[in-house]
């Protein structure tokens, strides 16, 4: 019942910050104890997180804090030393990527990995993989079913482009649009397999102010769908204006988490991250 | 417009060339019917092994022996207990496939070169096994000879160049519209996807182990049948005949033609089986030639001969004909 009320609540800061007091019901993404060792590195060190239902957390933390191990153990790219993660209550542990997109987790690359040499139409259509196996014999004799199918996709396609505003890109080879359009192209590749959880790692980076704040309205303007948000980012001010809940990394662990303006003024993260900054500045 | 006129003229070139391949057995004599009877078996191992090499990017470079497996089931089947050489069509392609999903399945992991070295040995260790004469039903080094021609009891019996001619092209065709069929659907997409980036495609909710392991038999399949044919039509198999250098020669295919390119393969296919014959003057010099001739392709039509073109013509037509 809370959910439905969620899904259709206008996106007002307030009412969204609320919920963040948490409710444990509405924790969709949760990793307990992780621990992910690359050799002798440990690149994550029992590493506690909570994604709310419904917003928009973001993981922060300097180069190197190991964010994306983070996301790479989530979709399961990699297989976690110790430690769980689970997906509504849901151990994900042994579970290969494209079950995990199954499940309801789709996500980006913090270096654009689109299909090349293949069309932005086709990149989407792909996205909705898991929603639609392919049979060999259907898709041989070309039967009613496959038509339907493959229209079906077409046209869940065609919305995703249009709601990132590349319809008109539709024919182009995905390698010869412009960056900033291609990271849309991959959101909304991620997007058309209708997930629940959306995984950005760093969609801002490379963009310029303009389009990073077009990033932010579009991304907010995919929660009344029911979309959970998690990203990385770099870019303060994306974190800062977007963001509903955050979680500071630093060396593998949690060095803290909380609202955006708690963290602003967090004397650790200014130690680890924004500090830094400012030394590098000066 | 001019996409629209672009297409008309696309398929009208294309009902040529199918009116040309039913005309030709007709004009030519027995020796170029079979020239290009040979032309055919390349562009049905060709397809094949575009499944695997053009569409996912797998190199294999041990694609004759699941030809061999298909030649031989075919041979000892035939010559053993007298079925049929037709109604062991089916039971070449399932040879070949089955034994590609075992052979296959627990080396399918393997990136680029190394499903590279992997399929070399797995083409050389069929061939040697041929030769070894396991059980004594390969025949060695001399292989197995006697074995009919294609024929369903007495009643259909493929026996001129001109039939035999049309069975590999009507083959050909159907395998043609099959692999479109294919290529447009989502499993086409997916075998894309994995050529392009395993990873993303894999965080796409592809099951690229699947894919993969897909089209090694389904291209084993195919090529089972190309040596069910091949067998027929020589009445020998020997082990000579499914070496490397023929792998080789199969991989030039896709090259020249493009990879995933249908038509690059028919084209293909032709540059390796009909110019050969056209240029016998020089044959001693054909290989230099041959040579010559990858090297400059490769540095002025990286792509292929006829690369796979991709978008607004296919996702238009799809389209009216769902909304009609």
């Amino acid at each position: 019942m809370s959910k439905e009320d969620k899904y259709n609540s206008p996106i007002k800061d307030n009412a969204i910050k609320k919920s963040s007091k948490g409710n444990e019901n509405k924790v969709i993404l949760q990793s307990i104890q992780l621990t992910k060792k690359f050799g002798g590195l440990v690149a994550v060190n029992n590493f506690d997180l909570k994604v709310y239902k419904g917003e928009i957390s973001s993981l922060i933390g300097p180069n190197g804090a190991g964010k994306t191990t983070v996301f790479n153990v989530v979709t399961g790219i990699y297989q976690a030393d110790d430690g769980k993660v689970l997906l509504k209550g849901e151990d994900l542990a042994g579970k290969k990527p494209h079950q995990i997109v199954q499940k309801g987790i789709a996500r980006t690359f913090q270096n654009i990995r689109l299909f090349n040499n293949m069309t932005c139409l086709e990149n989407v259509m792909a996205g909705q993989h898991c929603r639609n196996q392919g049979r060999l014999v259907s898709s041989i004799f070309k039967t009613p079913i496959h038509r339907k199918e493959e229209f079906n996709i077409q046209e869940i396609a065609k919305r995703r482009l249009q709601q990132v505003g590349l319809w008109k890109y539709r024919d182009e080879l995905a390698k010869n649009i412009a960056y900033g359009n291609q990271r849309m192209l991959e959101i909304a590749r991620a997007l058309s397999s209708n997930p629940e959880l959306l995984i950005l790692d760093e969609p801002s980076s490379g963009l310029n102010d303009k389009e990073s704040e077009d990033l932010v309205i579009f991304l907010k303007s995919l929660l009344p769908e029911g979309l959970t948000i998690l990203l990385i980012e770099h870019d303060m001010n994306v974190v800062m204006g977007i963001s509903d809940w955050v979680t500071v990394m630093d060396g593998g662990k949690k060095i803290a988490e909380g609202k955006p303006e708690e963290i602003y003024h967090n004397p650790l993260v200014i130690e680890a991250y924004l500090g830094k900054e400012e030394e590098e500045e000066n | 417009m001019k996409e629209h006129q672009n297409k008309v003229w696309e398929r009208g070139f294309f009902i040529f060339i199918i009116i040309v391949f039913i005309l030709l057995p007709f004009i030519l004599n027995d020796y170029w019917i079979d020239v290009f009877f040979f032309f055919g078996i390349y562009a049905l191992l060709g397809l094949s092994l575009n499944i695997v090499l053009g569409e996912v990017g797998l190199f294999d470079l041990g694609h004759m022996g699941f030809m061999a497996i298909g030649a031989y089931t075919t041979a000892i089947l035939n010559t053993r207990l007298g079925i049929p050489v037709f109604l062991l069509i089916p039971v070449s392609a399932l040879a070949a496939a089955g034994f590609a999903w075992l052979v296959c399945s627990p080396i399918i992991h393997l990136r680029g070169d190394y499903l590279c070295i992997v399929t070399i040995g797995m083409g050389e260790i069929i061939r040697m096994t041929l030769v070894n004469n396991p059980f004594g039903i390969t025949g060695g080094p001399n292989g197995v000879f006697g074995i009919d021609f294609l024929s369903l009891g007495s009643s259909l019996v493929v026996d001129t160049p001109r039939e035999s001619y049309f069975v590999i092209w009507i083959i050909v065709g159907l395998s043609i519209i099959a692999l479109i069929n294919l290529q447009h659907s989502c499993i086409g997409r997916a075998w894309n996807c994995i050529r392009e980036d395993e990873i993303a495609a894999e965080s796409n909710g592809i099951d690229v182990r699947y894919y993969k392991l897909l089209a090694f038999v389904l291209g084993a399949g195919m090529a089972g049948i190309a040596g069910n044919i091949y067998a027929s039509k020589l009445m020998i198999v020997s082990p000579e005949s499914f070496n490397f250098m023929e792998s080789c020669l199969l991989f030039c295919i896709i090259l020249i033609g493009g990879m995933g390119s249908i038509p690059g393969v028919l084209i293909g296919s032709a540059a390796i089986s009909l110019f050969p014959e056209l240029f016998r003057a020089f044959a001693q010099y054909r290989m230099l030639i041959f040579g010559v001739a990858m090297i400059l392709m490769m540095i002025f039509r990286p792509g292929g001969l006829w690369p796979r073109k991709r978008g607004a013509v296919e996702f238009k037509s799809i389209w009216l004909k769902a909304t009609r």
